[in-house]
């Protein structure tokens, strides 16, 4: 059952393809100008869409589809005259196909009478029934001469065939013109219903045309009664031919073949001859009528002054007046799948135009900065529209590698599940926000570290049943994993219920492995934060889940190496709470662009805080090693990106320089000192790695207005550089390790 | 600006030199040839991608002086290092007139900063004398795949691949050094 429900939604799709196919090729079908790779196209997408939907038994919907096929076909083998109207009806046709299709793929059955007034319209122009109108048009030539009509029985034919067969010989005669040196005969072979009691064979008469040139055949199955009815001896068909066939064919050769039968049956025989190669000779009908195709409402208008012969013609003009409903787009649409499979190199090609595109608008911007200002109050208005509309094309441009978290974090269960059979505790996983979208590279990245942390929270924060039901909690641990986007960036938070960290552990652990100056005093975030120094382990015991003391500071350089930040927030005995912060795409980021010296440098808009110029009363020399400022009622200390980075004339004084207080993914605060803030603008970010390698406090470079290239500054980095500078100082290290540690400020 | 020059154009300022381009066979290699003062080196053909004319750079921080920087070559991000420096002549005072040979080594694209371009040459294998054992200083002898004499000038024949690998520990310790705090404290 699932497979057979799988081919179904397939063949919903291709159907829903197909119904497309058929409807631009419907579009592009015009009067008189009939590309036969065009109509096969459509037929073999009607025909698909019947034979699929025969498979799974959507009897009405095949019954229908029949009915349209069989006018495409009449189309393909010129025996339906294209007009406006059949292109009206036919596209009518393929809309009520869609709807059909959608009934069926709801399991509906479609109200009864859906399809009836389309399939009369359909077998109206299969009978030519709409033959006359085409002529109708005032601005349409005169049709040809009615050719003549040779008949056994004048009296009795017209009782017999009724208007239907007739008119299917005159439209036909009337649309498609004879190849020169030819003639067009149309047989009507009616035979008796006793016919084959004398031993003939209809069969054998139909083959006998055939020979005599190219020979189109129809069968009429009208008469034919219900199965019930049904007296197997007896014949209920009846045919019309089609033959063209050369001049030397004449009308006795054509009742040669019914000879032996021809007081057991009805024939009608017509005559046309190719139209003479005269200018003033009327062209054909099916040379497209402009009065027609341009505007479909003068049709009817013009349709009273030559009345219909047939009254069933009367429908089809009335419908093709009626504008094509829209409701048919939207059925359509119901069925038409809301998803595209796309390579994803055409989408990463998009995202790079769309990247040189943002720094192509910034390199205008700052051209336009130049002139004279009150002069281009219009190129300025233009230019702020422009941005505008950049950033909502990238912004759509990134959704469109948008993935919601669900697929990672649907892998957690299992894990938890795992972890806790492991562990022997009792773990509970709620899960919340899924459906936040985050780029796609994010959110394979989020697979590791995720992972490493669930596991970290049960381990290590969560206690066992006995000893959770000792302190008063329920004994099942509950981790929540969720996920939101926060002021452009998605947060990702692991909560447990667990004991917390158990800071004078840690602590002393960091102290035992020589990763903090023993008699340091650290604040109780600091010591939170040991644990993703590397190295660093508190387990007692190496398990098999976590302890090695890989996990944490692999999950920092994971989600640092995204661009993303992560804080650990811990009260002892209540849990604790692990903060992702990612940037939501990794192609453009906001950036302040910052100059020092000759250069110029961006820094991510996430890490800045406010820039500010201090006055020399704010700074302040720390024991003579750095600098710090007095910046809303805390000491931050300076780091001056010039002595970082060795940039020669930059501004040194930082009464005269700026300082950009920039906060690191712990939470902790830096001042920036640099010589101008420039604006701000989105970047494009580029791989320095590509072709050359990372450097040091610096995340990824971009691309200016001018061409140039700028570094984006990576401020954590930045903080670890002027770190290590001060253990190069003549001070002893604060830490022996080559790795850099935390210490107070 | 960053104007480019096709390859074909830059043989022609030398109608003497042995450009026969057309008479490549597996024993001989094609080399372009550029000054760098009074020197003059080689690098395969094949691995030269462009060459343009010298653009401004962004400097990269606390690296070794003959890492000049870094430009954009069409959207993407290559360094350019600097020919003189890296043999220890000192960073070179760049004009407009100055050239970028951009190579190609494996996936990585970079420039090379040199005084201007001269000659395109094909050089038989036999005819390359291996170098005489340079002092080990600034340029060890992986760097040099060989000596060719054209006319009367030596050419220094470069291997690329090793001349600025930038995975290469010196580039590294260099970074370790970080020479401007030095400066700065």
């Amino acid at each position: 059952m699932e497979d057979l429900s799988r081919f179904k939604q397939t063949y919903f799709d291709e159907s829903a393809e197909l119904l497309e196919v058929a409807e631009s090729g419907l579009l592009r079908l015009t009067p008189g100008e009939v590309d036969s790779d065009e109509v096969n196209a459509i037929f073999r997408a009607v025909h698909s869409i019947k034979g699929g939907g025969g498979a799974f038994g959507f009897t009405e919907l095949v019954a229908f589809a029949h009915e349209f096929e069989t006018v495409m076909d009449g189309v393909r083998n010129n025996t339906v005259p294209v007009t406006t109207e059949l292109v009206d009806t036919l596209i009518r046709a393929n809309d009520l196909l869609g709807q059909m299709l959608a009934y069926a793929r709801e399991g509906d059955p479609a109200p009864a009478g859906t399809t009836d007034g389309t399939v009369a319209a359909l077998r109206r122009h299969l009978s030519g029934g709409d033959a006359p109108q085409v002529q109708a048009p005032a601005a349409a030539p005169a049709a040809p001469a009615p050719a003549p009509v040779y008949a056994d029985d004048e009296d009795d034919e017209a009782g017999l065939f009724g208007d239907a067969m007739a008119a299917i010989a005159a439209a036909r005669a009337a649309e498609d013109p004879v190849p020169p040196g030819k003639l067009r005969w149309t047989i009507v072979f009616r035979p008796r219903s006793d016919l084959l009691m004398s031993g003939n064979e209809p069969a054998f008469m139909l083959r006998a045309l055939r020979r005599l040139g190219d020979a189109t055949v129809e069968c009429h199955t009208d008469a034919l009664p219900n199965l019930q009815n049904l007296e197997a001896e007896l014949l209920h068909l009846s045919w019309t031919v089609t033959l063209i066939a050369d001049a030397d064919v004449d009308l006795d050769k054509i009742n040669d073949v019914f000879e032996f039968v021809a007081d057991d049956c009805d024939i009608r025989i017509t005559a046309e001859a190719p139209p003479p190669a005269a200018p003033e000779a009327p062209p054909p009908v099916t040379d497209p009528v402009p009065v027609a195709t341009a505007a479909p409402p003068a049709v009817v208008a013009a349709v009273p002054e030559a009345p219909p012969k047939t009254p069933g013609a009367d429908a089809p003009k009335a419908e093709a007046a009626r504008p094509r409903p829209n409701g048919g787009g939207a059925e359509h649409a119901g069925l038409t799948s809301h998803t595209i499979r796309v390579d994803l190199d055409k989408i990463d090609r998009l995202v790079n135009m769309v990247g040189e595109m943002v720094i192509t608008q910034a390199m205008i911007a700052e051209h336009v900065r130049e002139l004279p200002p009150g002069e281009f109050q219009e190129l300025l208005e233009g230019l702020e529209q422009l941005a505008q509309h950049t950033r909502e094309l990238r912004e759509s441009v990134m959704s469109i590698r948008a993935q919601p978290v669900s697929s990672v974090f649907s892998r957690m269960p299992r894990l938890v599940r795992e972890c806790a059979a492991t562990t022997g505790k009792e773990v509970q996983l709620v899960t919340s926000g899924e459906t936040t979208e985050v780029d796609k590279t994010v959110v394979e990245n989020l697979v590791d570290p995720l992972t490493h942390m669930i596991r970290n929270s049960i381990d290590h924060g969560l206690e066992g049943p006995e000893e959770r039901e000792r302190v008063g909690k329920p004994r099942a641990g509950t981790v929540h994993l969720s996920a939101q986007h926060r002021s452009g960036r998605i947060v990702i938070e692991i909560t447990d219920d667990g004991r917390g960290i158990n800071r004078p552990k840690v602590l002393s652990k960091a102290i035992e492995k020589g990763l903090v100056q023993p008699g340091a005093t650290l604040s109780d975030e600091e010591i939170d934060n040991l644990i993703f120094l590397p190295g660093f382990s508190t387990a007692d015991q190496v398990s098999n889940l976590s302890g090695r003391g890989v996990g944490m500071d692999v999950v920092r350089r994971n989600i640092t190496s995204l661009g993303g930040r992560i804080g650990v927030y811990s009260t002892p005995g209540e849990g604790s709470r692990f903060v992702l912060s990612l940037p939501l795409t990794l192609a453009v980021l906001d950036g302040m662009v910052i100059s020092v010296g000759e250069e110029r440098f961006v820094l991510p808009l996430t890490n800045i805080v406010e820039s500010l110029r201090p006055k020399a009363a704010d700074l302040h020399g720390l024991v003579g090693k750095c600098d710090v400022m007095m910046a809303r009622g805390e000491y931050v200390r300076l780091v001056y990106l010039h002595q970082l980075f060795g940039i020669p004339g930059a501004v040194a004084d930082p009464t005269r320089a700026l300082v950009v207080l920039v906060e690191t993914e712990d939470g902790s605060r830096l001042g920036l000192v640099v010589d101008e803030v420039l604006g701000q603008q989105q970047v494009v970010i580029k791989s320095l790695e590509a072709n050359f390698r990372r450097l040091d406090g610096v995340a990824a470079a971009t691309i200016l207005g001018d061409g140039r290239v700028a570094l984006i500054l990576d401020v954590a980095g930045l903080r670890e550089m002027s770190r290590h500078m001060d253990s190069r100082a003549p001070r002893p290290p604060v830490a022996a390790l080559p790795a850099p540690a935390l210490e107070p400020v | 600006m960053s104007s480019s020059t096709a390859l074909a154009t830059v043989g022609g300022t030398r109608t003497d030199a042995r450009t026969d381009v057309m008479a490549v066979n597996a024993a001989e290699e094609q080399y372009v040839t550029f000054t760098v003062g009074s020197e003059e080196y080689g690098v395969n053909i094949l691995s030269v991608r462009e060459i343009r004319g010298w653009t401004p750079e962004s400097r990269l921080p606390n690296l070794p002086d003959y890492v000049r920087g870094v430009i954009n070559l069409r959207g993407i991000i290559i360094p350019i290092f600097d020919l003189r420096a890296r043999f220890g002549g000192g960073a070179t005072a760049v004009t407009k007139r100055h050239v970028v040979v951009v190579i190609q080594v494996g996936e990585r694209t970079r420039g090379i900063l040199v005084d201007a371009i001269s000659d395109i040459l094909t050089i038989g294998h036999d005819a390359i004398k291996p170098p005489p054992d340079v002092d080990g200083g600034m340029v060890g002898a992986e760097y040099l795949s060989g000596l060719y004499t054209a006319d009367d000038r030596m050419v220094t024949l470069l291997c690329v691949e090793k001349l600025f690998s930038v995975e290469n520990s010196e580039l590294d310790s260099a970074t370790r050094a970080l020479p401007a705090l030095e400066r700065a404290s």
